[in-house]
């Protein structure tokens, strides 16, 4: 028997089933979190370069990464919206905006107060900083797109228009490091000489799942409350337990 | 191993707790500001509701 995909891209049976995966992914995003700090800090040895300052790349490069992979799902997702006209494709890129904002800032602070001790600056004009933080604009750009247009679908098309045009961006964030003289190291992480310690890279990517969970988690949690907001004239949400109450 | 050496961060307290502390502010401050926005959306629609079907 075949599984009809389909059927999950009306909002209305999307909702219930985001629903249900909301704790399956939430709990285990929480715990891995909790695994990812436990091993940086009390497993992963002391750099002999950094010494303990090292620490930030635990959080700087997953937040980093999915900055870099949210936005293009963002953009997929709204791309899909524009050609296939599918609602809840647009629903799912108004949805991981907020998200890869902040991962985006995140990537960003953390970034500043690990440049500070190890380049004496806070921030400096260099290739990887200056495309990061027009990643963090895109997503601005994005949010305040849609937000000024009243029409929600004309909204999703505009927006779309932005996201798509923006997503360029991302492969020259990924290359700025090969492409130019900069500041920042390049993607082969190499640590304290050779390579990078085997209880490090646990703790990274430990990191990086949590993070991942929490992403698809989040914004699922935040899809379904634009679903409602979106749907709230339809027979479906007036009929919802949650709603009747 | 001495917890305020641990704290001590060897100097870099500083960097690592700020970069760590308002990473998982801004993650904790996201998930509320979601659970917030799904009961907002809940009553409006309760009230919405209420407005359409007067008992």
């Amino acid at each position: 028997m075949a599984i009809n995909w389909f059927k999950y891209a009306a909002p209305s049976t999307f909702y219930g089933l985001a629903g249900k995966l909301i704790p399956w992914l939430a709990w285990p995003a929480a715990i891995l979190f909790c695994a990812g700090m436990y091993i940086g800090f009390f497993v992963a040895p002391t750099d002999a370069v950094q010494s303990e300052a090292y620490r930030i790349i635990f959080i700087h490069v997953p937040a980093s990464i999915l900055s870099m992979f949210v936005y293009l799902i963002m953009a997929g997702y709204a791309a899909l919206g524009l050609i296939f006209n599918t609602r809840l494709s647009s629903m799912m890129a108004s949805a991981l905006a907020p998200t890869g904002a902040l991962f985006a800032f995140i990537s960003l602070w953390t970034g500043a107060l690990w440049g500070k001790p190890m380049w004496g600056a806070w921030w400096v004009w260099d290739a990887r900083l200056t495309s990061e933080l027009i990643l963090l604009f895109l997503y601005l750009g994005f949010i305040s797109l849609h937000a000024s247009i009243e029409d929600p679908r004309r909204a999703d098309r505009a927006s779309a228009l932005l996201a798509i045009v923006g997503s360029v961006n991302v492969p020259i964030i990924y290359f700025s490091v090969k492409w130019w003289n900069t500041l920042h190291q390049g993607s082969t992480v190499k640590l304290s000489g050779t390579s990078m310690h085997i209880a490090m890279q646990h703790a990274m990517f430990t990191m990086l799942a949590a993070m991942w969970l929490y992403v698809i988690a989040i914004s699922l949690a935040r899809v379904r409350s634009i679903i409602l907001e979106r749907e709230r004239s339809t027979q479906w949400v007036a009929e919802l337990a949650e709603v009747k109450q | 191993m001495n917890w305020l050496e641990f704290f001590a961060m060897k100097g870099y307290a500083l960097y690592v707790w700020g970069s760590y502390g308002i990473a998982l502010f801004v993650l904790i401050v996201e998930t509320l500001l979601v659970r917030h926005r799904r009961q907002i959306t809940l009553q409006q629609l309760r009230l919405l509701r209420e407005a359409e079907n007067p008992e």
